[in-house]
């Protein structure tokens, strides 16, 4: 299957006083085959925004992508001007945020802002502007839409405008959704209704999805497959239905047992993963999972194994896979 | 819990709050959104209740009123059983004291140019209970119950340096400074990583165990407050629509508030079965 994203072994790295660039990713590799919903997961600090935004050459100053390939639609984003970037961007892969009042502008009618991304991609005559703004206003699932439109993002709920954010998003008709915690800023049943309405765009549209968050069941909901992160680095790789049944890395079964429990109302202690993820400047020369993983043994704490290709698309970051090699450089 | 025992640390009896509209629009004089609508609640000494409901319920108002930042429209508000309204200034003095609240997001509620040294002896100094000299002392007693390290290296630290998690454990430790009867929590895990949340969960039931301190928790997502409290009140439309013991409540919710509630909380945790809603497939071939 033809790959809309293509991430290979990225590196991005960001000036240190103490240490000149200090790699903050270091070892991520991602693909998204057109038309498929990917999960990107794992906890604070391991890397999942700056992927998602170095997909679309938007890694920001003064970091700069110091290792690896990244490919949006073939084309090398790396290699790309600010012209054929803004061209990628909207054109090719829509992004969403994860907090929606951010990403509006405070004092632009939500009508306008929805239709500003068609019109700098040329794609809509001014005449149509506003019917276009109406369909994907009705289309992201907003109601009383004449009033919405002519609404100001401080108007509206935080539903409401990730909605909003997802049409504008939406405008020039991209055929890649990046969506980074779209959910985060949600309450349970905005986020229930977000998750179903992206489902819905991914089948309706044949729209391919990036959906990042450190939630693993509730992207669980959405994707096919998901790309687990870990400290800067791709650990697993597998089909959701495999990664849920028999995850292979310590990492993603810690993140697997760490689903909250039923809501039941029995008192009980929450599970946890215990320890923190490490900060670029803590990782040593061996796996960076080893200091919480409940198997780590002394080879992983000495060298960092490399991503093994497995049957079936599988990918896994581990020594305790029988052939895993150890990772170059 | 049951009336007329000793009155609750604090009380809200039919308290009413409305906020003028601002959708823009119609822009007409009088028209109010409803925040709060005849709400009673009490948080009684060692308990620990929850308080659910989706965004713009009401849950921040209730606790806003409770802490006495927001004055009601009708009704009142009682700290030990005496009105906000008629307490001196000494007496809001002690109420500031004793009722500690913790934030959402420890990002904003620290002052990112403030040492967590400095941050933790700023309760102490403004409420005069610790001498200065056994500031630093008290301060590395409030990490070490919270979990953090209890170094000297560590109040030197500035929040950015810190991780959320453990800003949170921060913004808790500043809210034990001067050992409150009550702490409320509003939304205290919901800006956390799904991982970390248990952690900070965990750290409150134990914090209840050892001080006996009482705690209202505000949370969207019931699943927090199921396993986390004693009572549950649910909030919609600015009332509380059902309230109990969790098990109760949550079993077999009496309201359609508390069933969507639920509703959303069981469909997000729920694995999707093997093969169901193949979204975009495995890349088989």
């Amino acid at each position: 299957m033809r790959a809309i994203v293509e991430v290979t072994n990225l590196a991005v790295a960001f000036p240190d006083p103490a240490a000149g660039w200090r790699r903050v990713v270091d070892g991520v590799t991602l693909e998204v085959a057109e038309g498929e919903a990917m999960g990107v997961v794992g906890e604070s600090g391991c890397g999942k925004t700056l992927t998602g935004l170095a997909v679309v050459g938007l890694v920001p100053e003064p970091g700069r992508v110091v290792g690896g390939s990244v490919r949006l639609d073939g084309e090398d984003v790396l290699a790309a001007d600010e012209r054929r970037l803004c061209a990628l961007r909207g054109g090719v892969a829509g992004f969403i945020f994860q907090e929606p009042a951010q990403a509006l502008n405070p004092v632009k009618s939500v009508a306008s802002q929805v239709t500003e991304a068609a019109r700098l991609h040329g794609n809509a005559p001014a005449s149509r502007t506003s019917r276009l703004a109406a369909s994907l206003l009705a289309e992201v699932g907003l109601e009383d839409l004449d009033r919405v439109a002519h609404s100001y993002p401080h108007q509206l709920s935080g539903g409401q405008r990730q909605r909003v954010l997802l049409a504008a998003a939406l405008a020039a008709g991209p055929r890649l959704l990046i969506a980074d915690e779209p959910t985060s800023a949600l309450d349970t049943v905005s986020q229930v209704k977000m998750v179903e309405l992206l489902q819905t765009l991914h089948e309706t549209r044949r729209l391919s999805l990036l959906f990042v968050s450190h939630d693993l069941a509730l992207v669980g909901r959405v994707v096919g497959r998901i790309t687990v992160l870990y400290a800067g680095e791709t650990v697993e790789v597998a089909g959701r239905d495999a990664l849920f049944r028999a995850p292979l890395h310590p990492y993603t079964q810690a993140l697997l047992a760490t689903r909250p429990a039923e809501a039941d109302g029995a008192p009980r202690r929450f599970p946890t993963v215990p320890g923190r993820v490490p900060a670029a400047r803590e990782w040593g020369a061996g796996c960076r999972f080893a200091p919480r993983c409940p198997r780590a043994f002394d080879r992983c704490r000495r060298a960092r194994p490399g991503l093994t290709e497995l049957p079936d698309s599988r990918k896994v970051r581990c020594f305790l896979q029988g052939d895993a090699e150890e990772a170059n450089g | 819990m049951v009336e007329g025992r000793a009155p609750a640390i604090l009380a809200a009896r039919g308290v009413s709050r409305r906020y003028p509209r601002r959708d823009g629009g119609a822009g007409r004089a009088g028209a109010a959104v409803i925040a709060l609508d005849a709400v009673s609640f009490g948080l009684h000494r060692g308990e620990i209740v929850g308080v659910v409901g989706r965004s713009g319920a009401g849950k921040s108002t209730l606790a806003r009123v409770l802490l006495g930042l927001e004055v009601p429209d009708e009704g009142e508000v009682l700290y030990a059983g005496r009105p906000l309204r008629e307490m001196t200034t000494r007496e809001m003095q002690r109420m500031r004291r004793s009722v500690q609240v913790v934030f959402q997001d420890p990002h904003s509620s620290l002052d990112p140019r403030q040492s967590i040294g400095s941050i933790l002896a700023e309760p102490l100094a403004v409420h005069g209970v610790v001498p200065p000299k056994r500031r630093r002392e008290r301060s590395l007693e409030l990490l070490a119950s919270v979990e953090l390290p209890a170094e000297g290296d560590l109040l030197g630290r500035m929040p950015r340096e810190l991780s959320g998690g453990e800003r949170q454990r921060v913004a808790i430790a500043r809210a034990l400074a001067c050992s409150p009867d009550a702490l409320i929590l509003d939304e205290p895990v919901s800006a956390l990583d799904a991982s970390v949340r248990g952690q900070i969960l965990n750290l409150l039931l134990d914090l209840r165990r050892r001080t006996g301190m009482a705690m209202m928790v505000i949370a969207h997502d019931v699943r927090l407050v199921g396993h986390l409290c004693e009572r549950v009140a649910v909030v919609a439309g600015g009332r509380i629509v059902e309230e109990g013991a969790p098990a109760e409540v949550l079993g077999r919710p009496a309201d359609a508030a508390t069933a969507e509630l639920l509703a959303a909380a069981r469909w997000l945790e729920t694995v999707p079965p093997a093969g169901a809603r193949p979204a975009g497939g495995e890349p088989g071939g």
